[in-house]
């Protein structure tokens, strides 16, 4: 790869079964440009977390990916509720998820965790009332 | 064992077959909790759970895994069946609670390398 390419999605914060269609885009078209399937992997996994927090949390919103020659950028933008306490959400097994959410299998507390774990760089930017956004890069 | 010599055996009641059923498969897993399969399910597994939606296929397909074994007669629904078509993955069924799913697997796989 010897440019950049930027690929934005919408995120819709009505549809959970939806959740994940843009990560699994992501993920295809970073196999089809031969990226290691290790880094596929985590931005994969990352991003997927991501989505559905969007969903689950953040009324949805916007994921920009930038892929890199060395590394892939993912900002992914909400305008709900914000976090009052990110290090409290950053704990894993720590949720505000509704019942509905931890039927389906989510609402662990597990996302925040895994896309710190999955992502080489993770920073997060929240405002109570005006939204999140988190900032994830994964090296290739 | 690949996945096509799983739909060989007849261990499970074959859902959907997939792509690539000739992927080797490393080897068995357990999990009904999606955030904890998202971060631990292993590449190219089979995934025993009784959780059968939509969500399951996403994250067995981000995860790379091989095949589901839905078990306790779990089904999937319309979209979920749609979705694992359109994702190419191998599912299965059985009436058997998962550690007992996951045990025949085992034993089989053991007793084939002996």
């Amino acid at each position: 790869m010897s440019s950049s390419l930027r690929f934005e999605y919408q995120v819709s914060g009505e549809d959970f079964t939806r959740a994940g269609e843009a990560s699994s885009d992501i993920k295809h078209k970073l196999k089809q440009m031969g990226v290691n399937p290790t880094a596929v992997r985590k931005v994969a996994i990352a991003m997927y977390e991501g989505e559905i927090n969007m969903v689950i949390h953040g009324g949805g919103g916007e994921i920009l990916v930038d892929i890199l020659p060395d590394k892939i950028v993912m900002d992914l933008i909400d305008h709900g509720p914000g976090i009052a306490d990110i290090d409290l959400a950053m704990q894993e097994g720590y949720s505000t998820a509704p019942d509905q959410i931890r039927s389906l299998g989510f609402g662990a507390g597990m996302g925040l965790p895994n896309m710190k774990k999955y992502s080489d760089e993770m920073d997060i930017f929240s405002t109570v009332g005006e939204g999140t956004t988190v900032h994830m890069v994964v090296n290739f | 064992m690949t996945v096509k010599e799983l739909m060989d055996l007849h261990l499970y009641e074959l859902v959907n077959e997939g792509e690539n059923t000739d992927r080797e498969i490393s080897t068995p897993y357990c999990c009904d909790l999606l955030s904890i399969a998202m971060s631990s399910a292993p590449e190219g597994g089979i995934w025993f759970t009784v959780m059968a939606n939509l969500n399951t296929l996403a994250v067995a397909a981000l995860t790379e895994t091989a095949c589901i074994v839905l078990a306790h007669n779990a089904s999937l629904d319309e979209g979920a069946l749609a979705k694992a078509k359109s994702e190419g993955i191998t599912v299965f069924r059985t009436e058997l609670p998962v550690f007992d799913a996951a045990v025949l697997f085992y034993e089989r796989v053991k007793n084939a390398s002996v």
